[in-house]
């Protein structure tokens, strides 16, 4: 246990816990929502098209922040404007990302080819909160905090357009405008979570303690703190097993934080799950021919 | 020196990969499992990660990942969200993947030829594999193809006539994932998604009927998949950003075919009035 | 009655997940019988319908199709005998899917391989389509057809195997009121032409009044079967539901709502509304 001592004197680790702290609990929250309105595959599409709008940046010479959100809200239109108006879901966003796919390969190729950082592709792919650039830290908590207010404050009209849009229509809500509120949310809550932690992890983040705290209750509110909770607890492990994995073999390189958060998330997400079946409560009645939904 | 043996190769691996993409395309977006067929490369790559760390071959790895996680993502689809259940398994595999690569000394410069595909030095022996794996793959969707379709649009009807509709869907992720694994290789994991979607949307706005449609984005796939391998030979460029790029004015093309051939249509019938 | 019920079911019970969902059901169908399964959310009118088609084992009793032996948990060949439309259709509004080809499913949907076009093959669908009147959409895409027409098309599907009883689950459900109308009066009209008897779920019995000629009253898991005069009593279903209920007849309409006293505000019944969370009874 030779690390622990000097964990809190290290201002990498400080920096990590701040930031993983701020990101994984507005991940969390933005991740209920989500997952209620099925749009796991939209909030995962982001971090793909963050990733180009980053390696973009990479290779203009510009902070990589500025290609994951301005990308981001991008897609994060197309997506919405496509979803709404395309009569076929999948097919509209399909296209979307499929392009910026296009788009992520040529500039990462190019990256690695011409600029001579080779670590750039591992990076944007998996990143790693140990080397979120500290400068970056006051704009991804100012920009976090100010998501968190949106949030509570669009969180009525929001939870009624997601449960039951057409009585939120009737009541006068503007469904339009709160989706698209929603969506940038969401765009801003990824982008946020892939600059520090990595495409990888900001759709762990985004999805898993959600999942989860939606297994445990079903009153929203209750999610949503349950959600937040999980997050931060998942990130703070994750990085101290990061960091004590300095002395695991093989020595001195330091297993991946996203390994440790990704693990602990599905074994937390597997266990609720066992928790509740054994309990009884989990099956249906008629599950065996019951479909969830599509979109997955 | 342009018909040298791995172009060849790469043109023949390169049409059987298309059409077994295409195939799987067309069930994808039936299914609205686009997200599975996303996740499926990057879920391949981790594998691939993990087969050179034990120095073996990555497209097993890559097979193997795959196939498993196809199977994952059902098994945990019927005891959740199908959209959870996907992005859990992806994130399960990226993070091991992130694992593997760390844990291997130096550079993993075979797993990151991978992300972009891989035209040259393709050996007769790969295109072996490929073109047995894929003609297995589009045989058993052929074999498949009226459980699948059945399944995919009234699941509870297919069931009341004694259809196994769970294993249907299960077999149809597993040859998704054989796909992915064949398409990879080639095509790279960034871009293997596009000629799996793409084509089949544009098809979807050329036909609405069901056999018709599935042909139809086979014959695009081959096209594109022929297009970008000469471009890539060309150019030197990856062959996935060529194959996205040629997808996106493919899928725009049937859409601009779609709206002319309407309204010509609308247009006559209103000249017989 | 000589002739061997369609449908007979005896003491039949399921338990899932340690919740009993039927309790001793008694049902018996003749050949040709419009028979409305009417009940609240959650009664077991699925479940009903799954232990029919033999896709759930019951815990006890029996049920006979046609006279036949009684179902395990199998859907043994291919429930030939039985048409069933499930309640709603996964669908993309681009899927290529013509209307054709989904009633195609139902003549060989179960087959492995791709279809081969024959004579035979065309002529059944097409005589399908024109039972439900569907010709004239067979050909557009299945996704960009309205509620109703989605709905003939199953319909159509269910009767390309020429069953002696047709299971519709929640048929009526998102379709507007003409279309309702519509729709049961040409389920109606294939039953009586071709002798098909009907189980009908719906949460509303007030458009199937004119036709059916018995109800089947689910609550609770129990269940009450006889004709629509007979059923809808206060005492029959007060007991049913254990508690006390009103059945009102206002304007050819029947509504069954929670007594006064029954200390109940939310009632999904058979009247089809839903009363205000404010108050008693109706609204």
């Amino acid at each position: 246990m030779s690390g622990f001592g000097a964990l809190w004197q290290d201002p990498q680790v400080t920096n990590a816990l701040l930031v993983g702290t701020v990101v994984s609990a507005l991940a969390g929250l933005v991740g209920v929502f989500v997952v209620m309105r099925g749009q796991a595959f939209a909030g995962h599409i982001l971090t793909d098209v963050g990733a180009a709008g980053a390696s973009g940046s990479l290779l203009a010479g510009v902070n990589a922040w500025y290609g994951f959100v301005s990308f981001g809200l991008l897609a994060g239109t197309g997506v919405e404007v496509f979803g709404n108006r395309a009569r076929s879901r999948d097919a509209g966003t399909g296209i979307v990302l499929s392009f910026a796919m296009g788009l992520e390969a040529l500039f990462l190729f190019l990256v690695t080819r011409y600029t001579n950082n080779a670590g750039a592709t591992m990076l944007i792919l998996f990143g790693s909160l140990f080397t979120a650039d500290p400068s970056l830290t006051p704009v991804v908590v100012g920009v976090a905090l100010f998501m968190v207010a949106l949030l509570l404050f669009i969180y009525r009209p929001l939870l009624l357009c997601t449960v039951n849009p057409e009585i939120a229509q009737a009541r006068g809500v503007r469904v339009r405008l709160i989706g698209v509120l929603f969506m940038l949310l969401m765009v801003l809550a990824v982008e946020n979570a892939s600059i520090v932690a990595g495409a990888l992890l900001a759709t762990a983040l985004l999805i898993g303690p959600a999942a989860a705290a939606m297994r445990l209750t079903t009153r929203t509110s209750l999610a949503l703190l349950l959600a937040a909770g999980i997050g931060v607890t998942v990130t703070g492990l994750g990085i101290l097993l990061a960091y004590e994995s300095y002395y695991w073999p093989p020595t001195g390189r330091g297993w991946p934080v996203g390994f440790f958060i990704s693990a602990l998330i599905f074994l937390i997400y597997l266990a609720v799950g066992f928790g509740r079946s054994s309990a009884g409560a989990g099956r249906s009645s008629a599950g065996a021919g019951h479909r969830p939904q599509k979109g997955a | 020196m342009f018909f040298a043996g791995f172009v060849v190769n790469a043109y023949i691996s390169g049409a059987v990969i298309a059409c077994l993409a295409a195939m799987v395309g067309f069930f994808t977006l039936l299914r609205g499992s686009a997200f599975a067929a996303h996740a499926l490369p990057k879920v391949g790559f981790a594998g691939a990660a993990g087969a050179i760390l034990i120095r073996a071959d990555p497209i097993i790895g890559l097979a193997v990942f795959a196939t498993g996680g196809a199977l994952a993502m059902g098994w945990l689809g019927r005891r959740g969200r199908r959209d959870v259940a996907v992005a859990l398994t992806l994130v399960v595999a990226l993070g091991t993947g992130a694992l593997f690569l760390v844990l291997q000394n130096g550079y993993a410069s075979d797993a990151y030829s991978l992300l972009f595909g891989q035209t040259v030095g393709i050996s007769s022996r790969q295109v072996f594999d490929t073109l047995v794996l894929g003609v297995a793959g589009i045989v058993s969707l052929l074999i498949l193809y009226r459980p699948l379709l059945f399944a995919s649009i009234t699941p509870e009807g297919a069931q009341a006539r004694g259809l196994p509709v769970d294993r249907v869907d299960t077999a149809f992720l597993v040859i998704t994932g054989l796909a992915t694994a064949v398409t990879v290789p080639v095509v790279g994991i960034l871009l293997t998604f596009s000629l799996i979607v793409a084509p089949a949307a544009a098809a979807g706005h050329l036909t609405h009927r069901p056999l018709r449609s599935l042909a139809t984005s086979a014959g695009i796939a081959v096209v594109t998949v022929w297009a970008a391998l000469t471009m890539a030979f060309v150019t030197g460029l990856p062959i996935g950003f060529f194959v996205a790029t040629i997808s996106t004015l493919v899928y725009a093309g049937a859409r601009l075919v779609e709206f002319l051939l309407r309204t010509r249509t609308d247009g006559g019938r209103q000249g017989v009035r | 009655m000589s002739a061997i019920p369609v449908l007979e079911v005896e003491g039949l019970s399921v338990t899932l997940g340690g919740r009993t969902v039927l309790d001793e059901i008694n049902i018996r169908i003749q050949p040709g019988q419009f028979i409305g399964l009417i009940g609240p959310n959650g009664a077991g009118k699925t479940t009903l319908l799954r232990v029919i088609l033999g896709l759930i084992k019951p815990d006890r009793g029996t049920v006979r199709i046609a006279g036949g032996t009684s179902r395990g948990g199998k859907p043994r060949g291919g429930n030939r005998f039985i048409g069933y439309v499930p309640q709603k259709l996964h669908l993309d509004p681009d899927a290529p899917l013509r209307g054709r080809d989904l009633v195609a499913l139902g003549l060989d949907g179960d087959r492995w391989g791709i279809p081969f076009p024959s004579q035979r093959r065309h002529r059944r669908i097409d005589e399908g389509l024109a039972a439900v009147d569907a010709l004239a959409f067979a050909d557009k895409p299945v996704g960009r057809l309205s509620g109703g027409e989605q709905q003939r098309l199953t319909i159509a599907q269910a009767l390309l195997t020429d069953p002696k009883l047709l299971l519709l689950d929640e048929p009526l459900s998102n379709l507007d009121i003409r279309s309702v109308h519509e729709v049961v009066r040409l389920i109606a009209g294939i039953g009586r032409q071709n002798g098909i008897a009907v189980l009908l779920v719906a949460h509303d019995l007030n458009p199937l009044l004119g036709v059916m000629d018995e109800v089947l009253y689910l609550a609770r898991g129990r269940a009450v079967q006889g004709r629509v005069e007979k059923i809808i009593q206060k005492d029959v279903l007060s007991r049913l539901y254990g508690y006390d209920v009103e059945v009102l007849r206002t304007a050819g309409r029947i509504l069954v709502v929670g007594g006064a006293d029954s200390g109940l505000d939310v009632l999904d019944l058979a009247g089809g509304f839903h009363c205000g969370h404010e108050g008693g009874a109706i609204s």
